[in-house]
């Protein structure tokens, strides 16, 4: 399988470049590094799921609103998204349902919080392959 | 052959170091910073210069985009930024205060000593964290209804007090009285409602921490005493966290807004993070009063860990508040903006101050010194990594000649979090830390290994640094005997 993402080394936080064939599978391998930050996703099942409907100015800050919007989820439900079906990617909405399951503390071990996705470094890259990159803080 | 930087950098004297406009064509002031020459290969590598001479891109900055010693690559802003911008003709930027609004530091005294505790470290490092909610996707012990948590976004450290977390005189040393006027619950969004009702009174996860100390070295022994800092082997507590997801929240929805802004008001940044809008503005305004409701939440939030720090203290120790002398040295916040008074070009000018990985440093003599201090200068916190030490400081007349007031706020990351897991395992920092007389009780492993000392600067040369330059000038030392981590 094609790599889905990296984590690639900032001082303080933490950059992640995801990749797709499609744009819809990147933002959706964004969502999974994120969640790979917080914790191992091959102890969570999906069990839950939530449906996220956004509209922001641009591309990119689509992607920032959707990571955003999962870590609102995270912090307030405490779910651990792990699938991520987006169905519509426009140049300015998203709709996507997303897959996971709440937090058991017996079987989940959470590693490291994410505050917040950031528009510092973003990117959103359809030249070859789709790529994206976001700096979350933490 | 020379170090990359000496071709950009102007040397001013040992400890500030000049970024010209021309590094950068846009930037509006040039940048200073305050480093010592060895400190700048770092900061060189670490792009931190690019993010300084960002910053001097807001329109209405003044004078210069000062970075301190403990200076790292953020985003949009650098942490240990320093901006200050006309508050009748400039902007204010979210980006220039943080997701974390106010966090800050709290330090307590006692009157205990290091052979008191020490025989009973490991109890109330066990104590503390069963007391203190910490770690990631904790909850409260607090259960507020919105209407309460309006109150305390009005109040702040008042709304604790009232419901038995603390005393006056812990508000009497607080930064602005642990109150940040103008806060307005209409301008926060229900979803930071949501993210902060539950997580009230918990120290959160990351960098937060809760430290038992213990004075190791005292440089100014009358001003120390005016802290009630007598002795060398006294026992500190310090307590570091901010507004949790509230603030998070706060800073998400105006990024968001005020990004929007940028292109009303045809504001051009070389960063979409720096998202800024005038201060008069009725988007800059609404902003001002959503970081005053979250800076008054974490006022709160240190106030309520505060009051179960003396608990657990006096469970384990077995000897009355009083006996322990448990009181407040200080609470300073680091990640804000405010809008203060200052001499520029010879003119006195109402100015709004980001401190985004700052102190604020007043001198003795100010109106905003609170009266116990006002002889000696606003105590400076600056805590360091939880394997070397901590500092206590003043305020001095040259930072508010230089800095706008502001000194640094701690060690600042050399290595990133990764790459400290990479290189560290958290138990093998743990029996580190516990070779080295310091116990320590985390939420996770990892975090443990992130929050290393190896992945930090050395404290003492951030603060050697600001010591010098005289924007800040030590007091005391501290090492820690416990760390709780999140």
């Amino acid at each position: 399988m094609e790599k889905e993402f990296e984590v690639v080394d900032h001082t303080a936080d933490v950059v992640i470049k995801a990749y797709g064939d499609s744009l819809n599978q990147a933002f959706a391998n964004a969502a999974k590094a994120l969640f790979s930050l917080i914790t191992e996703l091959d102890n969570v099942d999906e069990v839950v799921y939530r449906d996220i409907e956004l509209i922001a100015p641009d591309q990119e800050s689509l992607l920032v609103q959707w990571l955003n919007e999962l870590i609102y989820l995270f912090d307030t439900e405490n779910i651990i998204f792990k699938r991520f079906d987006i169905s519509q990617l426009g140049s300015t909405q998203l709709k996507a349902r997303s897959y996971g399951e709440k937090v058991d503390s017996a079987r989940h071990k959470l590693k490291t919080g994410v505050k917040a996705a950031t528009y510092h470094m973003l990117k959103v890259d359809k030249t070859n392959g789709c790529q994206v990159q976001v700096l979350f803080d933490i | 052959m020379p170090a990359p930087w000496q071709e950009v950098l102007k040397k001013i004297d040992d400890y500030r170091w000049e970024i010209p406009k021309s590094y950068k064509a846009g930037m509006l002031v040039p940048g200073l910073i305050f480093a010592s020459e060895s400190m700048l290969n770092h900061i060189w590598q670490d792009q931190v210069f690019q993010q300084v001479a960002n910053v001097a891109f807001l329109p209405g900055i003044v004078d210069h985009s000062l970075a301190m010693p403990d200076i790292h690559w953020g985003y949009g802003f650098p942490i240990g930024g320093v901006a200050a911008t006309r508050v009748k003709d400039g902007v204010i930027s979210p980006g220039g205060v943080g997701f974390d609004i106010n966090c800050g530091v709290r330090l307590l005294r006692t009157n205990l000593t290091e052979e008191e505790v020490r025989p009973k470290i490991e109890p109330l490092v066990a104590e503390l964290y069963a007391n203190v909610p910490s770690g990631l996707g904790s909850e409260g012990k607090i259960r507020v209804s919105e209407k309460e948590l309006n109150e305390v976004l009005i109040k702040g450290s008042r709304w604790a007090l009232e419901k038995g977390f603390g005393e006056a005189e812990d508000i009497v040393a607080t930064e602005e009285a642990g109150c940040l006027k103008g806060a307005n619950p209409d301008k926060i969004s229900s979803k930071a409602k949501k993210r902060g009702i539950p997580q009230l009174g918990t120290l959160g996860s990351g960098n937060h921490f809760l430290e038992v100390e213990v004075v190791d070295e005292i440089y100014d022994h009358d001003v120390a005493k005016a802290m009630g800092i007598s002795d060398v082997g006294q026992v500190l507590i310090l307590i570091h966290t901010g507004s949790r997801g509230f603030g998070h929240q706060v800073c998400t929805d105006y990024v968001g807004l005020l990004g929007e802004a940028v292109k009303r008001y045809g504001i051009s940044l070389p960063d979409r993070q720096l998202a800024c809008a005038p201060v008069n503005s009725a988007e800059g305004q609404d902003y001002l009063q959503a970081m005053a409701c979250a800076a008054n939440y974490a006022w709160t939030n240190r106030q309520c860990i505060t009051h179960w720090v003396r608990e657990s203290l006096v469970k384990v120790l077995g000897k009355s508040r009083r006996e322990l002398g448990l009181e407040q040295i200080y609470d300073v916040c680091h990640n804000i903006a405010k809008i203060e008074e200052y001499t520029v070009d010879g003119k006195k000018q109402k100015l709004c101050v980001h401190r985004k990985g700052a102190t604020r440093a007043f001198p003795a003599g100010y109106p905003d010194v609170p009266d116990i201090y006002r002889d000696i200068g606003q105590p400076v916190l600056i805590p360091g990594d939880m394997g070397r030490c901590s500092y206590i400081a003043v305020g001095t007349e040259t930072a508010m000649k230089e800095s706008f007031g502001s000194t640094c706020h701690g060690a600042g990351r050399v290595q990133s979090r990764a790459a400290a897991r990479r290189s560290l395992r958290g138990a093998d920092v743990a029996r580190a830390l516990r070779a080295k007389g310091i116990t320590v009780k985390a939420g996770s492993m990892s975090s443990l290994a992130e929050e290393a000392s190896e992945a930090y600067k050395d404290v003492t040369e951030v603060v050697e640094v600001t010591h010098k330059a005289g924007i800040s000038r030590k007091v005391a030392r501290a090492i820690p005997m416990g760390v709780i981590k999140g």
